[in-house]
């Protein structure tokens, strides 16, 4: 054979093609390139997530309504990512920020939204508005296409081992101390105002935190405690008042 | 009893005991359920490992035979009929979800069939019940005869597809009883997971020690797409499900990821669970059932190389642009929209490859259904692969993301390529495996037709409503307010979704003719099984 073509790299390829761990070995180091470099900087690149100030933790009844919201595949069709755009800031209100969502595993920003955005819904209605919503989405949207949960009213929330979810979440980074995961039970139920016991306690450990019966149904704490008490809390973590864009431009 | 006969019973049988623990401590009934299906599979297992020692004959079944390989097919059978079934489950889940966002009425406020829980339960049946399938029946058959060996393992072939399957109804079932991650297309919990890790080893190494059993000295091109598939769901699958259970007892697992940096690993997956499962994998077919339909080599051996490499790199670079405008860094969007964009020309050679291929056999397009199958499905790869890029770039994506642009984009490549990709594999590998002629070529072609309409229908439904959709959410009134209300905007979708439930309906009935077509090949009737010569008075009944 003419020596130039044994030489073009053409042929080299037939190195690969006869070789199965040299073939093995190339697609790795090939598919590792792209990944390591998209996803390694955002470990430790400072600018990755901004300095927000009022950013905690889940309280144990809203870890436990996130955890319905997870299971129940709510991010199918409700997004938690407004993105900065004119439209969206104006009908959702401030882009989100990656801080916001700093403590979640699994983040829950959405693919497709079928149902409106709701990184901001917190306090945008009642607690009344959210139970007949849940209970029948169409007694208050007349065109909505959402699924009814009523069962949310009617399952008790298994909360008996939040405790050692907030300690595994704590394993991964998420700033809960040992007396937030000691007193997770008790402050689960005064935030569904059950035991009506240490309001002031929880709002230590967690500014901001709303406690109230949120099912209208005082005598129990029902999925549906927990779900509204998380969509209520949604987006009221940072003061975008006080918050300063420019403060984290580095 | 082998090595492998006594091993895997003892680990099935340990399985089945910590199994029963753990249904006993379940944290929650559903958990129970799962663990008891474990225990039950795994026992079973061990019954079927004993048994087929005793039926067996004493020697190992020879490689080749009269000089000839003695090819392992039966996993593959199994493999191909489950592909078939998982389809049309998938199909129909997926013709019953389109309902429910037409008409709410159909989610019957039942917690198991709602949206929410039955989406996830359609993506998972068509991509990995359906599409695994395929892919595991395809790359094992390819893989021996490409190789001209016999596939590697005695139970591990049976362990890898039997393994895989309970993984999928795990998931399913899983998801049914609110059993999710909620990561989108990774939704399995971590114990469905640690589970399909170890299949999915097994099915490396079975795949790979084949290879190393070649024949041939050169590994043929569709063996470098299935290979880099497997490796790639591999890494892709670890990455993004490493996640610390709540206990033992409990189905709930937290991802060690957060936030943003979910985000990019959630979509590295994502994007390449469609680049290397939907994409490379299927390309795999391609290069091999093409080619051997149309009777003619592929097209370049050249583009082939190229067009390998280039897609394998490029493609997992490509994730960020699910994320444009979030709160994503503008960097890694800047990267994924580049990536995406330059994807595009691998892409598109390869779609060049297998249509060349035809050179010279454009003709039997006409008399062959089979193969008119396959070749619009690389067609329908060339338009996804070419939408795709369009939609990465920011500005587009600005008005397409979030809205049923994305669901028409996917299912243009799901039905159109994937799809028909697998159909026309479907049609040449059964009557290879059983040793048959295809019962109808004429069902083929109703097949073809129904289910083209099908995805014409169900795309051009998804482009007017996303687009229309996405334009009313940025439509401003002359004062300069938002001009609909965001439910406005669901109302004004509702006969789309009406048509694209059509177009679904019309994908499923084509699907159900090859359901019918196949089983009439494996199962003749009796009329037709009568030698034409030794009756000549008898024509069959059809």
């Amino acid at each position: 054979m003419a020596t130039s073509s044994s030489t073009s790299l053409w042929n080299k390829h037939a190195i690969l093609e006869r070789n199965s761990i040299l073939l093995l070995l190339g697609i790795l180091i090939v598919i590792a390139i792209g990944g390591l470099v998209e996803v390694v900087p955002l470990f430790y690149l400072r600018s990755t997530i901004e300095t927000a100030a009022g950013m905690r933790p889940y309280t144990p009844l809203e870890l436990a309504g996130r955890n319905i919201y997870v299971s129940e595949g709510c991010y199918l069709c409700h997004s938690q990512m407004i993105r900065a755009l004119r439209d969206e800031v104006e009908r959702y209100g401030h882009y989100s920020l990656a801080a916001e969502s700093e403590y979640d595993h699994p983040f829950q920003w959405g693919s497709k939204r079928n149902g409106p955005d709701l990184a901001r819904v917190g306090g945008k209605y009642s607690d009344d508005w959210h139970r007949d919503h849940l209970n029948n989405p169409r007694a208050v949207v007349a065109g909505s296409i959402m699924p009814a949960y009523p069962w949310l009213f009617t399952t008790d929330l298994d909360y008996a081992h939040i405790a050692e979810d907030m300690k595994v979440q704590a394993l991964l980074g998420v700033p809960y101390s040992d007396e937030m995961i000691a007193n997770a039970l008790t402050d689960l139920r005064s935030q569904a105002a059950v035991d009506a016991g240490d309001a002031d306690a929880l709002a230590r450990r967690y500014p901001k935190s709303q406690a109230r019966d949120f099912d209208g149904n005082p005598n129990r704490i029902t999925q549906a405690d927990a779900l509204i008490a998380y969509l209520q809390m949604l987006g009221t973590l940072v003061d975008f008042k006080l918050y300063d864009d420019k403060a984290n431009i580095r | 009893m082998t090595l492998g006969e006594g091993g895997l019973a003892i680990a099935m049988t340990g399985l089945a005991f910590i199994s029963i623990v753990i249904a006993a401590k379940a944290y929650t009934p559903a958990y129970a359920f799962h663990a008891y299906l474990f225990a039950a599979a795994s026992a079973t297992a061990v019954f079927a490992i004993v048994n087929r020692y005793f039926e067996r004959g004493v020697e190992a079944a020879p490689l080749e035979i009269d000089g000839k390989p003695n090819y392992n097919m039966g996993p593959i059978k199994l493999a191909t009929i489950l592909a078939v079934f998982w389809g049309i489950a998938g199909f129909t889940v997926g013709l019953w979800i389109a309902l429910e966002l037409a008409y709410p009425a159909f989610n019957f406020d039942l917690a198991y069939i709602s949206f929410g829980r039955l989406r996830p339960l359609h993506t998972s049946a068509v991509i990995f019940a359906f599409g695994g399938n395929v892919l595991l029946a395809t790359s094992l058959y390819v893989v021996q005869r490409t190789c001209r060996a016999r596939m590697v393992g005695d139970l591990a072939p049976w362990f890898v597809i039997l393994g895989y399957n309970f993984f999928i109804v795990i998931a399913g079932t899983g998801y049914l009883l609110g059993i999710t991650q909620s990561k989108e297309y990774a939704e399995p919990e971590w114990y469905a997971d640690l589970w399909l890790t170890i299949v999915w080893v097994v099915y490396l190494l079975v795949y790979l020690g084949t290879i190393m059993r070649r024949k041939e000295p050169h590994i043929y091109v569709a063996n470098w797409f299935y290979l880099a598939f497997i490796l790639t769901i591999a890494v892709l699958h670890i990455g993004n499900n490493s996640a610390v259970p709540v206990s033992w007892f409990s189905p709930k697992s937290y991802v060690v990821w957060a936030g943003v940096q979910d985000a990019m690993v959630q979509w590295w997956y994502g994007h390449n669970a469609v680049g290397f499962f939907l994409t490379a994998g299927f390309l795999g077919i391609m290069y091999y059932f093409i080619p051997k339909r149309a009777e003619r080599p592929v097209y370049s051996y050249r583009l082939s190389i190229i067009h390998f490499w280039a897609l394998i790199f490029l493609y997992i670079w490509a994730g960020p642009h699910h994320l444009h405008y979030t709160a994503l860094p503008d960097w890694t969007q800047t990267l994924g929209m580049t990536f995406s964009i330059m994807l595009w020309m691998p892409s598109w050679g390869g779609m060049i490859n297998g249509l060349m291929t035809l050179s010279g056999a454009w003709d039997k397009l006409r008399t062959d259904p089979v193969l008119r199958i396959m070749v619009l499905s690389v067609a329908f790869y060339g338009m996804s692969t070419f939408e795709g890029p369009v939609m990465s770039i920011r500005e587009v994506n600005s008005l397409s993301h979030y809205t049923d642009w994305t669901i028409g984009h996917v299912h243009s490549g799901a039905l159109g390529w994937v799809g028909f990709i697998s159909f026309g594999a479907i049609y040449c590998l059964v009557p290879w495996l059983w040793n048959r002629p295809l019962y109808s070529l004429r069902l083929v072609s109703w097949h073809f037709w129904i289910a083209t309409i099908g995805i014409v229908v169900y795309i051009t439904a998804m482009w007017v409503s996303g687009i229309l959709q996405g334009l009313m959410w940025r439509s401003y009134t002359g004062l300069g307010f938002l001009e609909y209300s965001f439910i406005e905007t669901v109302e004004a979708m509702h006969p789309f979704y009406v048509i694209r439930a059509l177009g679904g309906a019309l994908f499923l009935v084509g699907a159900l003719i090859m359901a019918f077509n196949v089983w009439r090949t494996i199962n003749p009737p009796r009329e037709a099984l009568v030698p034409a010569a030794s009756g000549a008075g008898l024509a069959p009944v059809e």
